[in-house]
């Protein structure tokens, strides 16, 4: 059965309509790559699977379960996790604090007014920060960081609450090769504990990490299959020389 | 890729180091105000004694602003309609029912100001969606301005004259009068709060808050209710308004219709802008000085006074957007830390 099955989704602002009957499915431990042109439905999509837009109509399950109306924060605490196309950490805290802030989002609330679990999250954030090569500048504002490492952070805050699906809308966007390569790099180790949608223009970025891929063209879905089977595909290749 | 190794480590002979070598400013702040505020009735006639007992009863009053706006980011309006409600209710129950001992007089109105918060509260931000800073901001001006209007026509409430010759608030036997003992008790009471407001911004709760403040879509998406923190501080700020308003009816001795309107709820903002939003001690500070000023000025310009100290707030807040308390504190010490590096030379927020 799959993790995330999203089926028939129309999203409309009002007489545009940005999605149409689209469809998304995922398997556990599977990296999925949205595709296509500009103005296709991708980050639409997302926000409609993570819960920043309501579908007009259409169904979203997620573990079994029919999400459709739940909030964000519902689908948060039910393991799925969202990272902006717009880098949203929060920049006048620390990275430390941002980390932390994500980790501790299901605590109670008497154990947030006594900070019962502080200590305890301690290792995890020095981990998580590790783990994206931030350590060494957890106490500075998230504001120091450079465009990249704001996306890094942003990934691991994402990360932190080990969510069993990951939503990341262009996490590469703004980014140097070099960073881009070593983002692909961090997020590899992760595909043993969660399944990965990611909204991404970098179609290289794109073939090196992900196992299917769902191509959209305008609010529907085009094409869905493997790397190599939505690269032979003549639809595809179309769209895309279209737009080029 | 090219990693910055700035290395932030505290210099640990420094016993008021912060990252970034500068020397910890806030416990100093903190320390030297109280030591001020304690001595002050020392230094001054009776009159004045009386003046600063009323200053810091809005320091009380500052604090509960400073909470919900510049903690957590909910731009309340009509502060002073739990600041009025729990004056008025304990100066009814003082007619009305003969009470006015503290043990009773302090709890109902610290509970009128959290439960007319949380129903306030509830009613602006728990909705569906996050409430608009516009919407809640302007339904709290709505809800003040209405409870003022209310007052004035309402007879039993004394109408324009509100409520005059309350009688002194007691402990046993004993009448507590404006002068010196007031004074120590509404320092006293300040202190208490001061300090669980200190502990309640420093824990891991108030750094949910900094992240209500900072962006609260992102941490929606972390699984944060952030509806029912919004509404827990927002009671919680309705509490400590209660509480100032309950001491200001007694040292006062009447309540009237100001207590509860806009004219009082912009105060307080200014009281908090003036000192610094976001730090406690700046709330603390900026009504002080608004007050002295305002004394001061009056005294001794009596017809252009408003006219200057309305100049000042504004070379103050377009200068100093982060208030006086940047004078003293940088912006690292202001928003703080949270985590358990703080231990190791870090620092709470402020």
């Amino acid at each position: 059965m799959a993790l995330l099955e999203a089926t028939g989704i129309v999203k409309s602002f009002g007489k545009l309509t940005a999605l149409n009957g689209a469809a998304l499915s995922i398997s556990d431990h599977e990296f999925h790559g949205l595709i296509g042109p500009n103005g296709s439905g991708k980050s639409t999509l997302l926000k409609c699977v993570a819960g920043a837009e309501t579908p007009t109509q259409g169904r979203v399950q997620f573990a079994g379960a029919d999400i459709t109306g739940a909030s964000p924060a519902e689908r948060a605490r039910a393991g799925m996790s969202l990272k902006f196309q717009i880098t949203s950490v929060l920049p006048a805290l620390t990275l430390y604090d941002n980390i932390l802030l994500a980790l501790q989002a299901k605590s109670s609330l008497v154990d947030l007014l006594f900070s019962r679990s502080r200590g305890a999250l301690h290792d995890r954030v020095m981990g998580m920060l590790e783990q994206f090569r931030l350590a060494e500048r957890a106490h500075d504002p998230a504001s120091a960081l450079s465009h990249g490492q704001q996306q890094w952070l942003e990934i691991a805050m994402a990360l932190a609450a080990e969510p069993r699906l990951l939503l990341l809308d262009e996490p590469t966007g703004g980014m140097s090769l070099e960073e881009r390569r070593v983002t692909g790099e961090l997020l590899q180790p992760i595909k043993a504990g969660c399944s990965l949608v990611i909204v991404e223009h970098d179609l290289d970025f794109i073939r090196d990490i992900c196992d299917r891929l769902t191509v959209l063209d305008q609010g529907s879905v085009l094409c869905c299959g493997t790397v190599q089977e939505i690269q032979s595909n003549p639809k595809v290749q179309e769209v895309y020389l279209r737009r080029a | 890729m090219r990693q910055d190794t700035r290395v932030t480590e505290v210099p640990q002979s420094l016993p008021f180091a912060v990252p970034g070598g500068r020397r910890r400013m806030l416990p100093v702040t903190e320390v030297v105000v109280l030591v001020i505020l304690t001595l002050a009735p020392l230094a001054l006639q009776d009159y004045l004694t009386v003046y600063a007992t009323r200053v810091l009863i809005l320091c009380l009053f500052a604090l509960s602003f400073d909470l919900v706006w510049g903690y957590a980011g909910i731009m309340s309006f009509g502060q002073s309609l739990f600041f009025g409600t729990a004056g008025y209710s304990v100066a009814l129950i003082a007619r009305d029912l003969d009470i006015a001992s503290i043990f009773v007089v302090i709890p109902t109105g610290v509970l009128i100001g959290f439960v007319g918060a949380l129903l306030l509260g509830g009613f602006l931000l728990l909705g569906r969606h996050p409430s608009s800073v516009i919407f809640v901001s302007l339904g709290t001006m709505t809800g003040a301005y209405a409870a003022d209007r209310l007052a004035r026509g309402w007879y039993y409430l004394g109408g324009q004259n509100g409520i005059p010759s309350i009688q002194s608030m007691t402990i046993g036997s004993y009448e507590l009068n404006e002068g010196p003992v007031f004074y120590y008790l509404a320092l006293a009471i300040l202190l208490i709060v001061y300090l669980l407001c200190r502990f309640l911004v420093r824990s891991q709760f108030g750094l949910a808050l900094a992240g209500l403040r900072e962006n609260e879509q992102r941490i929606a998406f972390f699984g944060y209710k952030v509806q029912h923190l919004k509404a827990i501080i927002f009671a919680l700020s309705g509490a400590v308004a209660g509480l100032a308003g309950t001491l200001y009816a007694f040292h006062e001795g009447f309540v009237w219709p100001n207590m509860l309107g806009v004219v009082m709820s912009t105060q307080v903002v200014l009281y908090v802008l003036f000192g610094g939003a976001g730090t406690l001690i700046g709330a603390v500070i900026g009504t002080v000085v608004v007050e002295a000023v305002t004394f001061w000025l009056s005294n001794s310009y009596q017809d252009i006074w408003p006219i200057i100290l309305g100049i000042l707030l504004l070379l103050v807040i377009m200068f100093r957007p982060a208030g006086l308390i940047s004078l003293v504190l940088g912006e690292r010490e202001r928003v703080g830390n949270f985590g358990r590096s703080r231990q190791k030379g870090g620092h709470g927020a402020a």
